[in-house]
Protein backbone atom coordinates (compact mmCIF):
# COMPACT_ATOMS: atom_id res chain seq x y z
CA UNK A 1 0.00 0.00 0.00
CA UNK A 2 2.35 2.62 -1.13
CA UNK A 3 0.33 5.32 -3.37
CA UNK A 4 -3.14 5.90 -4.16
CA UNK A 5 -4.88 8.46 -5.87
CA UNK A 6 -8.57 8.82 -5.07
CA UNK A 7 -11.15 10.52 -7.27
CA UNK A 8 -8.05 12.54 -8.78
CA UNK A 9 -9.08 15.08 -10.89
CA UNK A 10 -6.47 17.89 -12.76
CA UNK A 11 -7.04 21.16 -14.90
CA UNK A 12 -5.15 23.58 -15.60
CA UNK A 13 -5.48 27.09 -15.92
CA UNK A 14 -8.94 27.04 -15.03
CA UNK A 15 -11.26 29.88 -15.98
CA UNK A 16 -9.35 30.43 -19.16
CA UNK A 17 -9.31 30.15 -22.92
CA UNK A 18 -6.08 27.93 -21.90
CA UNK A 19 -8.19 25.59 -19.65
CA UNK A 20 -7.29 21.62 -20.08
CA UNK A 21 -9.08 19.06 -18.00
CA UNK A 22 -6.00 16.57 -18.13
CA UNK A 23 -6.99 14.29 -15.61
CA UNK A 24 -10.91 13.18 -15.20
CA UNK A 25 -11.25 10.80 -11.90
CA UNK A 26 -8.35 9.02 -11.63
CA UNK A 27 -8.45 5.93 -8.65
CA UNK A 28 -5.18 3.98 -8.28
CA UNK A 29 -3.69 1.92 -6.46
CA UNK A 30 0.14 1.44 -6.59
CA UNK A 31 1.76 -0.91 -4.42
CA UNK A 32 5.00 -1.71 -2.86
CA UNK A 33 7.86 -3.41 -5.39
CA UNK A 34 5.63 -3.14 -8.54
CA UNK A 35 7.23 -2.62 -11.72
CA UNK A 36 4.13 -0.51 -13.16
CA UNK A 37 4.07 0.90 -17.06
CA UNK A 38 1.86 3.81 -17.78
CA UNK A 39 0.65 4.48 -21.14
CA UNK A 40 -1.02 6.63 -23.39
CA UNK A 41 -0.65 9.03 -26.77
CA UNK A 42 0.75 12.28 -26.66
CA UNK A 43 -1.31 14.84 -24.50
CA UNK A 44 -3.06 11.76 -22.61
CA UNK A 45 -1.98 13.09 -19.45
CA UNK A 46 0.50 10.92 -18.15
CA UNK A 47 3.38 13.39 -17.00
CA UNK A 48 0.19 15.22 -15.09
CA UNK A 49 -1.04 12.53 -13.67
CA UNK A 50 2.56 11.09 -12.07
CA UNK A 51 3.88 14.59 -11.04
CA UNK A 52 0.95 14.04 -8.87
CA UNK A 53 2.59 11.13 -7.07
CA UNK A 54 5.14 13.08 -5.56
CA UNK A 55 3.25 16.45 -5.29
CA UNK A 56 4.74 18.46 -7.14
CA UNK A 57 1.42 19.42 -9.09
CA UNK A 58 -1.83 19.92 -6.33
CA UNK A 59 -4.86 18.10 -7.74
CA UNK A 60 -8.04 20.23 -8.30
CA UNK A 61 -10.13 17.73 -7.06
CA UNK A 62 -9.28 14.39 -5.11
CA UNK A 63 -6.74 13.78 -2.98
CA UNK A 64 -3.19 11.14 -3.13
CA UNK A 65 -2.24 9.36 0.03
CA UNK A 66 1.38 7.81 0.62
CA UNK A 67 1.33 5.14 2.72
CA UNK A 68 -1.80 6.08 4.13
CA UNK A 69 -1.19 10.39 4.67
CA UNK A 70 -3.19 12.28 2.90
CA UNK A 71 -0.19 14.14 1.14
CA UNK A 72 -2.40 17.59 0.79
CA UNK A 73 -3.09 17.55 4.74
CA UNK A 74 -1.06 21.07 6.51
CA UNK A 75 1.00 19.28 8.03
CA UNK A 76 2.28 16.88 5.35
CA UNK A 77 6.15 17.59 4.49
CA UNK A 78 6.26 17.84 0.45
CA UNK A 79 9.54 17.81 0.04
CA UNK A 80 10.35 14.84 2.14
CA UNK A 81 7.84 13.30 -0.59
CA UNK A 82 9.46 14.39 -2.74
CA UNK A 83 12.96 12.19 -1.73
CA UNK A 84 10.42 9.43 -1.22
CA UNK A 85 8.87 9.27 -4.60
CA UNK A 86 12.00 10.36 -7.06
CA UNK A 87 10.68 11.62 -10.27
CA UNK A 88 12.82 11.58 -13.58
CA UNK A 89 11.08 14.52 -16.04
CA UNK A 90 10.58 13.77 -19.37
CA UNK A 91 14.45 14.83 -21.54
CA UNK A 92 16.19 14.90 -17.97
CA UNK A 93 19.34 16.27 -19.36
CA UNK A 94 18.01 18.98 -20.11
CA UNK A 95 17.95 19.74 -16.05
CA UNK A 96 21.92 19.15 -15.79
CA UNK A 97 23.99 22.68 -14.65
CA UNK A 98 27.02 21.22 -12.37
CA UNK A 99 30.35 21.37 -13.71
CA UNK A 100 31.27 17.86 -13.16
CA UNK A 101 28.99 15.07 -13.51
CA UNK A 102 29.84 13.96 -10.01
CA UNK A 103 28.33 17.07 -8.71
CA UNK A 104 25.47 17.21 -10.44
CA UNK A 105 24.49 13.74 -9.06
CA UNK A 106 25.68 15.41 -5.45
CA UNK A 107 23.13 18.12 -5.69
CA UNK A 108 20.08 15.65 -4.91
CA UNK A 109 21.57 14.30 -1.88
CA UNK A 110 22.79 17.72 -0.99
CA UNK A 111 19.66 18.85 -0.51
CA UNK A 112 18.78 15.83 1.73
CA UNK A 113 21.04 17.64 4.15
CA UNK A 114 23.28 14.02 4.18
CA UNK A 115 27.02 14.10 5.48
CA UNK A 116 29.54 14.63 2.58
CA UNK A 117 30.93 11.29 2.68
CA UNK A 118 26.87 9.78 2.35
CA UNK A 119 26.64 12.01 0.04
CA UNK A 120 29.58 10.91 -1.99
CA UNK A 121 28.72 7.03 -1.57
CA UNK A 122 25.48 7.56 -2.78
CA UNK A 123 26.65 9.43 -5.59
CA UNK A 124 29.29 6.64 -6.83
CA UNK A 125 27.05 4.24 -5.78
CA UNK A 126 24.25 5.59 -8.43
CA UNK A 127 26.60 6.21 -10.90
CA UNK A 128 27.41 2.61 -10.93
CA UNK A 129 24.23 1.79 -11.54
CA UNK A 130 23.30 3.31 -14.41
CA UNK A 131 26.89 2.39 -15.90
CA UNK A 132 28.77 5.76 -16.13
CA UNK A 133 32.02 4.83 -15.28
CA UNK A 134 34.89 6.42 -13.34
CA UNK A 135 36.20 7.75 -16.47
CA UNK A 136 33.29 10.16 -16.95
CA UNK A 137 32.71 11.11 -12.89
CA UNK A 138 34.93 14.47 -12.91
CA UNK A 139 34.06 15.29 -17.20
CA UNK A 140 31.29 18.23 -17.85
CA UNK A 141 28.14 16.78 -17.92
CA UNK A 142 27.78 18.84 -21.32
CA UNK A 143 30.60 16.97 -23.26
CA UNK A 144 28.81 13.82 -22.95
CA UNK A 145 26.28 12.35 -25.59
CA UNK A 146 22.66 11.95 -24.81
CA UNK A 147 22.32 8.39 -23.63
CA UNK A 148 24.88 9.43 -21.45
CA UNK A 149 23.67 12.56 -20.61
CA UNK A 150 20.41 11.03 -19.52
CA UNK A 151 22.18 8.05 -17.48
CA UNK A 152 23.69 10.93 -15.42
CA UNK A 153 20.64 12.65 -14.55
CA UNK A 154 19.12 9.21 -13.99
CA UNK A 155 21.68 8.77 -11.50
CA UNK A 156 21.14 12.20 -10.00
CA UNK A 157 17.33 11.14 -9.10
CA UNK A 158 18.10 7.96 -7.99
CA UNK A 159 21.14 9.10 -5.30
CA UNK A 160 18.55 9.88 -3.32
CA UNK A 161 17.47 6.36 -2.41
CA UNK A 162 13.97 6.53 -3.40
CA UNK A 163 11.42 3.80 -2.26
CA UNK A 164 9.05 4.54 -5.73
CA UNK A 165 11.15 5.88 -8.87
CA UNK A 166 9.06 7.11 -12.00
CA UNK A 167 10.57 7.87 -15.21
CA UNK A 168 8.86 9.97 -17.88
CA UNK A 169 9.54 8.45 -21.32
CA UNK A 170 13.19 7.76 -20.34
CA UNK A 171 13.96 6.53 -23.70
CA UNK A 172 12.05 9.09 -25.58
CA UNK A 173 15.17 10.21 -28.41
CA UNK A 174 17.78 7.99 -27.70
CA UNK A 175 18.89 4.91 -30.95
CA UNK A 176 17.79 1.51 -30.18
CA UNK A 177 20.93 0.28 -28.12
CA UNK A 178 20.47 3.75 -25.98
CA UNK A 179 17.17 2.94 -25.17
CA UNK A 180 18.03 -0.87 -24.34
CA UNK A 181 20.41 -0.44 -22.16
CA UNK A 182 18.48 2.05 -20.46
CA UNK A 183 15.31 -0.08 -20.06
CA UNK A 184 17.30 -3.05 -18.90
CA UNK A 185 19.46 -0.77 -16.05
CA UNK A 186 15.99 0.46 -14.73
CA UNK A 187 14.51 -3.37 -14.67
CA UNK A 188 17.84 -4.60 -12.93
CA UNK A 189 17.49 -1.89 -10.48
CA UNK A 190 13.91 -2.41 -9.75
CA UNK A 191 14.81 -6.07 -9.30
CA UNK A 192 18.16 -5.43 -7.04
CA UNK A 193 16.48 -2.86 -5.04
CA UNK A 194 13.30 -3.82 -4.84
CA UNK A 195 12.04 -0.64 -5.37
CA UNK A 196 8.58 0.37 -6.70
CA UNK A 197 9.26 1.68 -10.35
CA UNK A 198 6.95 2.99 -12.45
CA UNK A 199 7.79 3.84 -16.35
CA UNK A 200 5.94 6.23 -18.62
CA UNK A 201 5.94 5.73 -22.21
CA UNK A 202 4.28 5.78 -25.44
CA UNK A 203 5.47 2.44 -26.95
CA UNK A 204 3.94 -0.87 -25.87
CA UNK A 205 6.91 -2.79 -27.05
CA UNK A 206 9.08 -1.10 -24.51
CA UNK A 207 7.00 -1.49 -21.56
CA UNK A 208 5.43 -5.23 -23.20
CA UNK A 209 8.88 -6.57 -21.77
CA UNK A 210 9.61 -5.39 -18.69
CA UNK A 211 6.35 -4.74 -16.55
CA UNK A 212 3.82 -6.73 -14.51
CA UNK A 213 1.12 -3.96 -14.77
CA UNK A 214 0.08 -1.51 -17.79
CA UNK A 215 -2.44 1.54 -16.86
CA UNK A 216 -3.49 3.09 -20.29
CA UNK A 217 -4.31 6.47 -20.16
CA UNK A 218 -6.74 7.71 -22.68
CA UNK A 219 -7.94 12.12 -22.66
CA UNK A 220 -7.09 12.07 -18.70
CA UNK A 221 -8.85 8.60 -18.28
CA UNK A 222 -7.37 5.58 -16.75
CA UNK A 223 -9.14 3.24 -19.38
CA UNK A 224 -7.23 -0.32 -18.60
CA UNK A 225 -5.27 -1.14 -15.52
CA UNK A 226 -4.25 -4.86 -15.48
CA UNK A 227 -1.17 -7.42 -16.80
CA UNK A 228 0.12 -6.47 -20.16
CA UNK A 229 -1.84 -9.39 -21.50
CA UNK A 230 -4.86 -8.82 -20.17
CA UNK A 231 -4.92 -5.27 -21.12
CA UNK A 232 -3.43 -6.84 -24.65
CA UNK A 233 -6.49 -8.86 -25.14
CA UNK A 234 -8.22 -5.15 -25.91
CA UNK A 235 -5.65 -4.67 -28.65
CA UNK A 236 -8.78 -3.72 -30.91
CA UNK A 237 -9.78 -0.55 -28.71
CA UNK A 238 -5.81 0.31 -27.85
CA UNK A 239 -5.73 0.75 -31.82
CA UNK A 240 -8.89 3.12 -31.43
CA UNK A 241 -7.21 5.37 -29.16
CA UNK A 242 -4.07 5.44 -31.08
CA UNK A 243 -1.94 3.15 -29.12
CA UNK A 244 -0.65 -0.48 -30.71
CA UNK A 245 -0.44 -3.60 -29.08
CA UNK A 246 3.13 -5.32 -29.47
CA UNK A 247 3.58 -7.24 -32.95
CA UNK A 248 4.15 -10.66 -31.60
CA UNK A 249 0.21 -9.69 -30.48
CA UNK A 250 -0.86 -9.10 -34.19
CA UNK A 251 1.21 -12.25 -35.16
CA UNK A 252 -0.71 -14.33 -32.76
CA UNK A 253 -4.04 -13.62 -34.10
CA UNK A 254 -3.25 -13.92 -37.20
CA UNK A 255 -2.03 -17.44 -36.94
CA UNK A 256 -5.03 -18.15 -35.12
CA UNK A 257 -7.28 -16.63 -37.74
CA UNK A 258 -5.22 -18.82 -39.85
CA UNK A 259 -6.70 -21.81 -38.24
CA UNK A 260 -3.63 -23.13 -36.21
CA UNK A 261 -4.89 -23.13 -32.41
CA UNK A 262 -2.01 -21.01 -30.54
CA UNK A 263 -2.80 -19.17 -27.44
CA UNK A 264 -2.99 -15.57 -27.80
CA UNK A 265 -1.75 -13.68 -24.87
CA UNK A 266 2.11 -13.70 -25.52
CA UNK A 267 3.58 -10.43 -24.98
CA UNK A 268 7.09 -10.92 -25.93
CA UNK A 269 8.86 -12.63 -28.59
CA UNK A 270 10.02 -15.14 -26.40
CA UNK A 271 6.57 -16.25 -24.95
CA UNK A 272 5.36 -15.96 -28.52
CA UNK A 273 8.20 -18.61 -29.34
CA UNK A 274 7.26 -20.87 -26.41
CA UNK A 275 3.43 -20.62 -27.55
CA UNK A 276 4.12 -21.74 -31.19
CA UNK A 277 6.86 -24.62 -30.17
CA UNK A 278 3.73 -25.88 -27.58
CA UNK A 279 1.28 -26.13 -30.30
CA UNK A 280 4.03 -27.51 -33.07
CA UNK A 281 5.07 -30.43 -30.53
CA UNK A 282 1.30 -31.07 -30.12
CA UNK A 283 0.52 -30.91 -33.74
CA UNK A 284 3.69 -34.11 -33.82
CA UNK A 285 2.22 -36.15 -31.87
CA UNK B 1 2.90 30.00 -9.67
CA UNK B 2 5.71 31.28 -12.79
CA UNK B 3 2.61 31.01 -15.39
CA UNK B 4 1.12 34.08 -14.30
CA UNK B 5 3.02 36.45 -15.99
CA UNK B 6 0.85 37.31 -18.47
CA UNK B 7 2.22 39.92 -19.86
CA UNK B 8 2.97 39.77 -23.80
CA UNK B 9 1.04 36.79 -24.54
CA UNK B 10 -1.84 36.50 -27.08
CA UNK B 11 -5.45 35.62 -25.63
CA UNK B 12 -6.95 33.48 -28.11
CA UNK B 13 -10.89 34.76 -28.22
CA UNK B 14 -13.10 36.40 -31.17
CA UNK B 15 -13.68 39.85 -30.90
CA UNK B 16 -13.66 43.11 -32.85
CA UNK B 17 -10.77 43.98 -30.80
CA UNK B 18 -8.86 40.87 -32.08
CA UNK B 19 -9.88 41.76 -35.99
CA UNK B 20 -9.09 45.23 -35.80
CA UNK B 21 -5.61 46.06 -37.77
CA UNK B 22 -2.81 45.76 -35.51
CA UNK B 23 -1.79 49.54 -36.95
CA UNK B 24 -4.95 51.08 -35.51
CA UNK B 25 -4.04 49.00 -31.93
CA UNK B 26 -0.78 50.13 -31.84
CA UNK B 27 -1.04 53.71 -32.50
CA UNK B 28 -4.19 53.38 -30.19
CA UNK B 29 -2.33 52.04 -27.47
CA UNK B 30 0.64 54.50 -28.22
CA UNK B 31 -1.67 57.61 -28.12
CA UNK B 32 -3.60 56.27 -24.80
CA UNK B 33 -0.27 56.31 -22.98
CA UNK B 34 0.53 59.90 -24.17
CA UNK B 35 -2.87 61.21 -22.90
CA UNK B 36 -2.58 59.27 -19.59
CA UNK B 37 0.46 61.60 -18.74
CA UNK B 38 -1.25 64.58 -20.16
CA UNK B 39 -4.16 63.76 -17.53
CA UNK B 40 -4.43 66.55 -14.68
CA UNK B 41 -7.53 66.02 -12.77
CA UNK B 42 -9.97 62.85 -11.62
CA UNK B 43 -12.39 63.58 -14.63
CA UNK B 44 -9.41 62.58 -16.68
CA UNK B 45 -8.41 59.15 -15.28
CA UNK B 46 -12.66 58.37 -15.11
CA UNK B 47 -12.52 58.87 -18.49
CA UNK B 48 -9.62 56.61 -19.42
CA UNK B 49 -10.56 54.60 -16.75
CA UNK B 50 -14.35 53.89 -18.61
CA UNK B 51 -12.69 54.35 -21.88
CA UNK B 52 -10.57 51.23 -21.08
CA UNK B 53 -13.23 49.26 -19.15
CA UNK B 54 -15.01 49.53 -22.26
CA UNK B 55 -12.72 48.30 -24.85
CA UNK B 56 -11.75 45.28 -22.42
CA UNK B 57 -15.63 44.23 -22.61
CA UNK B 58 -15.27 44.60 -26.15
CA UNK B 59 -12.13 42.63 -26.51
CA UNK B 60 -13.77 39.50 -24.70
CA UNK B 61 -10.20 38.69 -22.40
CA UNK B 62 -12.16 37.77 -19.25
CA UNK B 63 -11.05 40.82 -16.74
CA UNK B 64 -9.28 38.64 -13.95
CA UNK B 65 -6.85 37.47 -16.78
CA UNK B 66 -5.86 40.66 -17.24
CA UNK B 67 -5.84 41.82 -13.49
CA UNK B 68 -3.09 38.49 -13.16
CA UNK B 69 -0.44 40.69 -14.88
CA UNK B 70 -0.87 43.45 -12.70
CA UNK B 71 0.58 40.79 -10.48
CA UNK B 72 4.24 40.38 -11.83
CA UNK B 73 4.35 44.89 -11.03
CA UNK B 74 3.48 45.00 -7.86
CA UNK B 75 6.64 45.87 -6.13
CA UNK B 76 7.31 48.50 -8.73
CA UNK B 77 3.87 49.76 -7.80
CA UNK B 78 4.17 49.56 -4.20
CA UNK B 79 7.39 51.44 -4.53
CA UNK B 80 5.75 54.07 -6.61
CA UNK B 81 3.07 54.77 -3.83
CA UNK B 82 6.11 54.48 -0.80
CA UNK B 83 8.27 57.14 -2.31
CA UNK B 84 5.93 59.69 -3.73
CA UNK B 85 3.50 59.06 -0.26
CA UNK B 86 6.50 59.55 2.01
CA UNK B 87 8.90 61.72 -0.17
CA UNK B 88 6.84 64.91 -1.30
CA UNK B 89 6.90 68.04 0.23
CA UNK B 90 3.97 70.07 0.69
CA UNK B 91 1.58 70.61 3.38
CA UNK B 92 1.43 67.85 6.05
CA UNK B 93 -1.73 66.29 6.79
CA UNK B 94 -0.46 63.54 8.84
CA UNK B 95 3.13 63.61 11.44
CA UNK B 96 4.31 60.45 13.55
CA UNK B 97 7.68 60.91 14.46
CA UNK B 98 9.91 60.75 11.26
CA UNK B 99 6.94 60.22 8.73
CA UNK B 100 5.22 62.42 7.23
CA UNK B 101 2.33 62.71 5.15
CA UNK B 102 1.63 65.89 2.76
CA UNK B 103 -1.37 66.43 0.93
CA UNK B 104 0.60 67.06 -2.32
CA UNK B 105 2.59 63.29 -1.38
CA UNK B 106 -1.05 61.85 -1.13
CA UNK B 107 -2.76 63.45 -4.60
CA UNK B 108 0.87 62.16 -6.21
CA UNK B 109 0.78 58.77 -5.21
CA UNK B 110 -2.21 58.53 -5.96
CA UNK B 111 -2.13 59.69 -9.60
CA UNK B 112 0.96 57.18 -9.70
CA UNK B 113 -0.39 54.19 -9.35
CA UNK B 114 -3.28 54.94 -11.14
CA UNK B 115 -1.71 55.39 -13.68
CA UNK B 116 1.12 52.88 -14.12
CA UNK B 117 -2.12 50.30 -13.12
CA UNK B 118 -4.32 51.60 -16.35
CA UNK B 119 -0.96 52.00 -18.38
CA UNK B 120 -0.23 48.10 -17.28
CA UNK B 121 -3.93 46.99 -18.11
CA UNK B 122 -4.16 49.14 -21.57
CA UNK B 123 -0.72 47.74 -23.11
CA UNK B 124 -1.53 44.28 -22.38
CA UNK B 125 -4.94 44.51 -23.47
CA UNK B 126 -2.96 44.90 -26.75
CA UNK B 127 -0.34 42.27 -26.68
CA UNK B 128 -3.26 40.14 -25.39
CA UNK B 129 -5.76 40.90 -28.57
CA UNK B 130 -2.81 40.75 -31.11
CA UNK B 131 -0.81 37.71 -32.02
CA UNK B 132 3.07 38.49 -32.41
CA UNK B 133 2.95 38.19 -35.85
CA UNK B 134 0.33 40.64 -36.50
CA UNK B 135 2.37 42.72 -33.91
CA UNK B 136 5.18 42.99 -35.68
CA UNK B 137 3.42 43.40 -38.69
CA UNK B 138 2.09 46.47 -37.87
CA UNK B 139 5.35 48.06 -36.51
CA UNK B 140 6.80 47.40 -39.53
CA UNK B 141 4.40 48.99 -41.71
CA UNK B 142 4.19 52.13 -38.66
CA UNK B 143 7.85 52.42 -39.09
CA UNK B 144 8.15 52.03 -42.29
CA UNK B 145 9.08 56.05 -43.33
CA UNK B 146 12.57 55.13 -41.31
CA UNK B 147 13.48 53.16 -43.73
CA UNK B 148 14.14 56.09 -46.05
CA UNK B 149 17.12 56.93 -43.10
CA UNK B 150 18.83 53.38 -43.18
CA UNK B 151 16.87 52.46 -39.80
CA UNK B 152 16.75 48.43 -40.08
CA UNK B 153 12.97 48.29 -39.59
CA UNK B 154 12.39 45.12 -40.36
CA UNK B 155 15.19 43.54 -38.39
CA UNK B 156 14.26 45.60 -35.30
CA UNK B 157 10.46 43.91 -36.11
CA UNK B 158 11.39 40.64 -36.37
CA UNK B 159 13.37 41.08 -33.21
CA UNK B 160 10.91 41.59 -31.16
CA UNK B 161 8.52 39.08 -32.34
CA UNK B 162 10.30 36.35 -31.99
CA UNK B 163 11.39 38.13 -28.32
CA UNK B 164 7.66 38.27 -27.65
CA UNK B 165 7.33 34.56 -29.19
CA UNK B 166 9.85 33.32 -26.88
CA UNK B 167 8.45 35.07 -23.50
CA UNK B 168 5.39 31.87 -23.19
CA UNK B 169 8.31 29.39 -24.15
CA UNK B 170 10.59 30.40 -21.76
CA UNK B 171 8.41 30.43 -19.14
CA UNK B 172 7.00 27.53 -19.44
CA UNK B 173 10.55 25.84 -19.40
CA UNK B 174 11.51 27.95 -17.00
CA UNK B 175 8.35 25.91 -14.86
CA UNK B 176 9.45 22.74 -15.93
CA UNK B 177 13.02 23.04 -14.62
CA UNK B 178 12.06 24.24 -11.40
CA UNK B 179 9.51 20.77 -11.28
CA UNK B 180 12.16 18.64 -11.96
CA UNK B 181 15.08 20.49 -9.48
CA UNK B 182 12.10 20.48 -7.43
CA UNK B 183 11.85 16.86 -7.62
CA UNK B 184 15.35 16.52 -6.77
CA UNK B 185 15.13 18.11 -3.63
CA UNK B 186 15.93 21.81 -4.45
CA UNK B 187 14.28 24.51 -1.86
CA UNK B 188 13.35 27.79 -3.60
CA UNK B 189 11.03 28.61 -0.98
CA UNK B 190 12.47 28.73 2.26
CA UNK B 191 15.74 30.59 3.33
CA UNK B 192 17.63 34.03 3.12
CA UNK B 193 18.20 36.39 0.87
CA UNK B 194 21.38 34.59 -0.31
CA UNK B 195 19.95 31.13 -0.06
CA UNK B 196 17.65 32.03 -2.38
CA UNK B 197 19.83 33.59 -4.98
CA UNK B 198 22.04 30.65 -4.75
CA UNK B 199 18.88 28.21 -5.18
CA UNK B 200 18.38 30.40 -8.66
CA UNK B 201 21.82 28.34 -10.36
CA UNK B 202 20.45 25.21 -10.49
CA UNK B 203 17.43 26.81 -12.81
CA UNK B 204 19.01 29.92 -14.53
CA UNK B 205 22.25 27.49 -15.91
CA UNK B 206 19.60 25.07 -17.74
CA UNK B 207 17.72 27.76 -19.16
CA UNK B 208 20.12 30.05 -20.91
CA UNK B 209 21.33 26.68 -22.03
CA UNK B 210 17.91 26.02 -23.27
CA UNK B 211 17.34 29.72 -24.51
CA UNK B 212 20.64 29.66 -26.83
CA UNK B 213 19.91 26.09 -27.98
CA UNK B 214 16.23 27.63 -28.93
CA UNK B 215 17.51 30.51 -31.06
CA UNK B 216 20.68 28.48 -32.71
CA UNK B 217 17.48 25.81 -33.68
CA UNK B 218 15.58 28.67 -34.90
CA UNK B 219 18.10 30.34 -36.77
CA UNK B 220 18.81 27.47 -38.51
CA UNK B 221 15.24 27.08 -39.41
CA UNK B 222 14.71 30.42 -40.63
CA UNK B 223 18.68 30.25 -42.83
CA UNK B 224 17.03 26.54 -44.50
CA UNK B 225 13.87 28.67 -45.29
CA UNK B 226 16.66 31.33 -47.19
CA UNK B 227 15.73 34.01 -44.97
CA UNK B 228 17.85 36.84 -45.51
CA UNK B 229 16.08 40.26 -44.30
CA UNK B 230 13.72 42.58 -45.26
CA UNK B 231 15.10 43.30 -48.37
CA UNK B 232 12.28 42.62 -51.02
CA UNK B 233 10.51 40.61 -48.56
CA UNK B 234 7.00 40.36 -49.65
CA UNK B 235 3.99 39.88 -47.16
CA UNK B 236 1.38 36.91 -48.11
CA UNK B 237 -1.56 38.72 -46.20
CA UNK B 238 -0.73 42.68 -46.61
CA UNK B 239 -2.32 44.84 -43.86
CA UNK B 240 -5.88 46.55 -45.05
CA UNK B 241 -7.67 48.99 -43.57
CA UNK B 242 -11.18 47.84 -43.19
CA UNK B 243 -14.76 49.91 -42.11
CA UNK B 244 -13.88 48.95 -38.28
CA UNK B 245 -10.81 50.49 -38.39
CA UNK B 246 -11.99 53.88 -39.88
CA UNK B 247 -14.76 53.26 -36.53
CA UNK B 248 -11.92 52.66 -34.16
CA UNK B 249 -9.83 55.96 -35.59
CA UNK B 250 -13.60 57.97 -35.03
CA UNK B 251 -13.13 56.57 -30.99
CA UNK B 252 -9.55 57.17 -30.92
CA UNK B 253 -10.01 60.95 -31.86
CA UNK B 254 -12.66 61.16 -29.38
CA UNK B 255 -10.77 60.23 -26.52
CA UNK B 256 -8.20 62.66 -27.44
CA UNK B 257 -10.87 65.58 -27.77
CA UNK B 258 -12.00 64.15 -24.00
CA UNK B 259 -8.74 63.81 -22.58
CA UNK B 260 -7.44 67.27 -23.67
CA UNK B 261 -11.29 69.07 -22.37
CA UNK B 262 -10.54 66.94 -19.26
CA UNK B 263 -7.31 69.11 -18.60
CA UNK B 264 -9.87 72.62 -18.57
CA UNK B 265 -12.29 71.49 -15.54
N1 LIG C 1 1.61 23.39 -18.10
C1 LIG C 1 0.50 23.17 -18.80
N2 LIG C 1 -0.43 24.13 -18.97
C2 LIG C 1 -1.56 23.88 -19.66
N3 LIG C 1 -1.87 22.72 -20.21
C3 LIG C 1 -0.99 21.72 -20.09
C4 LIG C 1 0.24 21.89 -19.38
N4 LIG C 1 0.92 20.71 -19.41
C5 LIG C 1 0.15 19.86 -20.10
N5 LIG C 1 -0.99 20.45 -20.51
C6 LIG C 1 -2.08 19.81 -21.28
O1 LIG C 1 -2.61 18.75 -20.51
C7 LIG C 1 -2.80 17.60 -21.31
C8 LIG C 1 -2.02 16.42 -20.75
O2 LIG C 1 -0.65 16.68 -20.89
P1 LIG C 1 0.49 15.71 -20.41
O3 LIG C 1 0.19 15.25 -19.03
O4 LIG C 1 1.79 16.39 -20.63
O5 LIG C 1 0.34 14.49 -21.42
P2 LIG C 1 1.38 13.35 -21.82
O6 LIG C 1 2.50 13.36 -20.85
O7 LIG C 1 0.56 12.10 -21.78
O8 LIG C 1 1.82 13.65 -23.21
C9 LIG C 1 -2.37 17.97 -22.71
O9 LIG C 1 -3.53 18.26 -23.47
C10 LIG C 1 -1.55 19.19 -22.54
O10 LIG C 1 -1.68 20.05 -23.63
MG1 LIG D 1 4.53 13.67 -21.20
Amino acid sequence: MAIILDKLDYVYSPGTAYEKHALKNINLVINDGEFIGIIGHTGSGKSTLIQHMNGLVKATGGTVYYNGADIYDEDYKLKDLRTKVGLVFQYPEHQLFETTVLKDVQFGPKNLGLPPLEVDLRAYDALKQVGIGDDLIDASPFELSGGQKRRVAIAGVLAMKPEVLILDEPTAGLDPKGRDEILDQIAKIHKEQKITVILVSHSMEDVAKYVDRIIVMNHGEAVYDGAPKEVFAHYKELEQIGLAAPQVTYAMHALRDAGIPVTTDATTVEEARDAILAWYREEKK
Amino acid sequence: MIRDITIGQYYPADSILHRLDPRVKLSGTLIYIVCLFLVKNLWGYLIAALCLGAIIRLSKVPFGFIVRGLKTIIILLLFTVAFNLFLTSGTPIFEWKFIRITKEGVSLAFSMAVRLILLILGSSLMTFTTTPNQLTDGMESLLGPLKKLHVPVHEIAMMMSIALRFIPILLEETDKIMKAQQARGADFETGGIIKRAKAMVPILVPLFISAFRRAGDLAMAMEARCYRGGEGRTKMKPLKYHKPDGIAWVAIVCFIALTVVSRRF
